[in-house]
Order: structure tokens, then sequence, then C-alpha cells
């Protein structure tokens, strides 16, 4: 049997680097192929000729690219850079979570929901006003100097807590848009069964709201997964903070570089499969129109 | 559940300054079928969702029997578990399997545990020949088998009023049949069912009253015999004049 075309789509697997060609005889795309490598040779070998034979580039290698100086600097970097991942897992998952709730409480209608409804939109208007770098100050710095009992004061804490503060309002934004192009004919069979609008939001809007907004919720994880580094000005100890050390100590920058290598090879991936799913997600999309 | 009757009266309703019911008055006795007729924006559709509280009127009165639903204080929730409300489209949730569909209902609003509810969903969709259907997406169904779908899960919390909305102005014609068979169905049952249609020949052979809205008033209201062969009012005479020169009745 010949397969359908949602099957022959999800067989297809990952195209990452080109968009898609029509349909051309195996001739014409053997030229078009042909083009495209000689091209990409040609531009990126008169690129990488400039950089090298420039005067500049000796000294740029002893300071950036020194193997001696990343060989010695990445096993540092690469330990604390776990403190990263585990940072960005959690405070990822709190995003995740909390970004809804208040998706959902900003999206709930009538008379009585209306304080919750001002206080969502204050806290998104804050949280979205406040440069990202300010909020890691202020909690991290600001919080444990006030010695509260009861209240943590490492500033690991405090640092993820200003990542999910100033995320989850960034998130909750993408949940309401999500929520906001469910058709409203499906809040109305939802209700006419007899949900109410708690359950009809739970049950039928967010399922389907979250569907419509995964390429952009990827999208947030490949920020925030760069931006957990911004809690090294509160002193802890993560990648950054790692390179940051050692170039104090020997004023060589390969350090930084290692750390960029580290932080690359996560977010790339994340950002490749996110164009992967949204290509996919558009594909089935137009399948299903067809 | 038995059926139910129902009254409307003076019932009225503005969007944004725009009048879209005018002092309307119903009487729908048990077990009687009411098609309402009339050009689209004559205010069917509106009607059907202030029956279902899903749209508030801004003055009047809705007794559902002898119980008014309109009255400050009344659950709307509760209401609307003892109708069930047809819409012309997009009824189905898409991410659910057509038995979850039928069940939600039942679990999160009456707490049926999930077997008891799905025995109960079997049965409905073995009674309409959907049973097959059970556990696919709707996108996998026909436009009239979605509808007929749609029509089970309004039936599954056992409605004594039904509200069908245009059910089959969506519909290639070729699926129309089937959805309308169902309707006769339900009535042979004495299902008490409130009808918007515009499908003219059904509701003269389906209804026991006919009412012709125009802009938002009830303008004719009696047995289908009356409207459709002696209608008295002008508006009415042109209307299905249209009807008639459009070959649809």
């Amino acid at each position: 049997m010949a397969p359908t075309q949602l099957e022959r789509i999800e067989r297809r697997g990952p195209r990452l680097l080109w968009p898609r060609r029509s349909p051309r005889s195996s001739e014409e795309g053997a030229r078009g192929s042909l083009v495209a490598v000689v091209s990409t040779v040609v531009v990126f070998g008169v690129l990488a000729a400039l950089v090298l034979s420039s005067e500049a580039w000796p000294a740029v290698q002893r300071q950036f690219f020194s193997w001696t100086h990343f060989k010695a600097s990445f096993p540092k970097v690469l330990g604390a850079f776990w403190l990263d991942i585990k940072m960005f897992l959690v405070a990822e998952i709190l995003i995740l979570v909390i970004g809804l709730a208040v998706a959902m409480a900003r999206s709930l209608r009538g008379p009585a929901f209306l304080p919750l409804r001002i206080l969502t939109i204050g806290y998104i208007d804050l949280a979205r006003g406040l440069p990202l770098l300010l909020l890691i100050l202020l909690m991290g710095f600001g919080i444990p100097a006030l010695q509260l009992p009861g209240v943590p004061n490492s500033a690991l804490f405090w640092g993820i807590a200003a990542l999910v503060f100033s995320y989850a309002a960034y998130t909750a934004e993408v949940y309401r848009a999500g929520i906001d192009s469910v058709h409203e004919s499906q809040r109305m069979s939802a209700r006419s069964i007899g949900l109410t609008q708690t359950q009809s939001l739970w049950h039928v809007i967010v399922p389907q709201a979250v569907r419509n907004v995964v390429p952009a919720l990827l999208n947030g994880f490949v920020s925030l997964q760069k931006d957990v580094a911004l809690v090294f000005v509160l002193g802890v100890r993560e990648g950054l903070r790692e390179a940051d050390i050692y170039n104090a100590r020997t004023f060589n920058y390969t350090s930084y570089i290692a750390a960029a290598v580290l932080f690359l090879a996560v977010s790339v991936p994340v950002a490749r499969f996110t164009d992967w799913y949204t290509e996919r997600d558009r594909r089935r999309m137009q399948a299903m129109s067809t | 559940m038995t059926a139910l009757k129902l009254a409307l009266r003076g019932v009225a309703k503005a969007f944004d300054g725009k009048e879209v019911l005018r002092s309307v008055d119903l009487e729908v006795a048990h077990h009687q079928v009411v098609c309402l007729i009339g050009s689209s924006g004559s205010g069917k559709s509106t009607l059907l969702k202030c029956i279902n509280l899903l749209v508030p009127i801004d003055s009047g009165q809705i007794v559902l029997d002898g119980v008014a639903i309109t009255a400050p204080g009344v659950n709307p929730n509760q209401v609307r578990q003892s109708m069930g409300i047809v819409f012309q489209a997009f009824n189905l949730f898409p991410h659910m399997r057509v038995i979850d569909n039928i069940t939600l209902g039942p679990r999160k609003v009456h707490g049926v545990s999930r077997a008891e509810a799905e025995s109960q969903a079997r049965a409905l969709l073995e009674r309409f020949g959907l049973l097959d259907k059970a556990a696919e997406y709707p996108d996998r169904l026909s436009g009239g088998q979605q509808q007929r779908v749609a029509i089970v899960r309004a039936l599954v919390s056992r409605p004594g009023l039904m509200l069908l909305d245009e059910v089959t102005s969506a519909l290639d014609p070729e699926l129309v049949a089937e959805v309308l068979g169902v309707i006769r169905d339900l009535k042979a049952e004495g299902m008490t069912m409130v009808i918007a249609t515009h499908e003219m020949g059904f509701a003269r052979d389906v209804a026991d009253l006919v009412g012709f809205l125009d802009d938002g008033v009830m303008l004719e209201l009696g047995p289908p015999a009356a409207i459709f062969e002696d209608p008295q009012r002008p508006r009415t005479r042109q209307f299905l004049q249209r009807i008639i020169a459009a070959g649809r009745l």
C-alpha cells in the first residue's frame, strides 16, 4: 500500500540546513547540489583565508584559541557547567508550570475573577519590564541581605528564583497566545456539557493551546539555557564564573571560549530540534487540511 | 431523564447595542419539537444559546419545567446538565478520541467512574451505528459522523431537552440525511427539542411547531402546515418564496 501523505512526512526526518526544493528533474537537482557545494566551499574558504592571513591572527589565537589554555581550563569549566544544566532544568520546569497557571488565571472570564486578572497583568508587566540582570541582582543580593527568618539566603536559590520570575511572565504570554488561538466554539462546547470554566480550560482549551505553542516554548528553552549564566554575577560558581576565574588568573580568554563551546553544545541541538519540530508540525497541519 | 417543557417570556438580547432578540415568547410542551426558521442573523442561534445560558439574556425570563433558570442565583452549570446542545461546526474536541469526547462530561461533571461512563457511551454509540469509531480521533471521521458523535455526547447525560443549532449546515449534502435520521429517532422517543434549521422539508416533517424568526422577532409561530402552506405575514411569505425559488422546499 502506498504511504499516506502524513506517513511520508514523518519518515522524512530532520531537514536542517536548506529549505525544501520544489520537485525538479534529477539533472537540475544534481546541478543545484553542485552549485551549493562549490559556493559554500568558496565563501567559507575565502573567509578562513582572510582571517588566518591577517596580521592580528597570531595574537588573537594566543589570547582566545590557545590549545594549552583550553586543555587547562576546560575540565574546570565543564565541572561547573553541570550547575548551569541543573539550574536550567529546575528553572524550566518551574517556568512551564507557573507560566501556565498565570496564563490560565488571566484567561478566566467574569467579574468575580477581575482581581486575579489585575494581579496577573501587573505581574507580567513588572517581570517583562525589568532587565533580567537587574532582577537577579535585586533578588540575589537584596533578599538574602534582609536576613528574614525562614527565608533561604543562598544566592543560587534567589538567582534561580529571579530567572523563574522573569521567564514565567514571558512564558505565560506564550501560553495565552495559544489559549486565544483555540476557537471560541470549543469553549462553548465545553461549557455546554456542564464543565466549569476552569475545567473547560484544563481539559479542552489548554491541551489544544499547548500544542499550538510548542515551537515558541522550545524557543524559550534555548534562551533560558544561556541566561542561566547570568547568575554568575551573584558569585555562583557555574561554568561562566569558573571561566572568569581562570581568566583573572592567567589573563587569557580561552577559558571563555571553552565555556562558549559548552553552551553551544547544548543550545544548538535544541535550536535545531525546534526547527525540525516546527517544520514537522507545519507539514502535519497542511496534510490535515488537504 | 424525562422530557422537559420550556417557556420563554419576553426574552431580549442585544450585542453592543444591536438588538438580536426582541421580546421573544415561546412555549414548548413536553415531547414537543419546535423548529426555528429564518435567514442567517435572524437570532435563531442566539436564542438557543440563551436557553442553554451560554449567552446571558438582557430581559425576560426562561422557564424550564416550572423553574426560572434565568433568575439570579441559579447555577448555570447545573442547568446545562439537564439539556444538550449541538452546534453547527467545530463541535468535538479534536485532541480526544471519540469515546473520551463523550465521557468527559459524565466523568468530570457527574463524577461517574471511567468504566461506567464508557459503558454508557458505548451503548449510545452502538445505537447510532458508531461503535467502531469509539477509539478514533474526530479528524478521522466524516462530517456526518462527527455531528452524530456530537449528538451522542449531548445525549450521554440524559438531557430532557435538546437544542440543535443548524447541525447540518456545515455538512456535504449526502451526509445530511444520516444526521436528520438521528434527530427523527430522538423525536420518536419523545425528546423535547428546539431546532434551528435551514432544512425546510425536514422542519415540515418533524416539527410540531414552526417559528419564523425575523430580525430578532418571533414573527409567526404555528403548526408546520399553517406556516408553510398559509403564512399570514408578508415577510414570512417572502422568505418562503425565496426558499422555494432556491429549490429548498
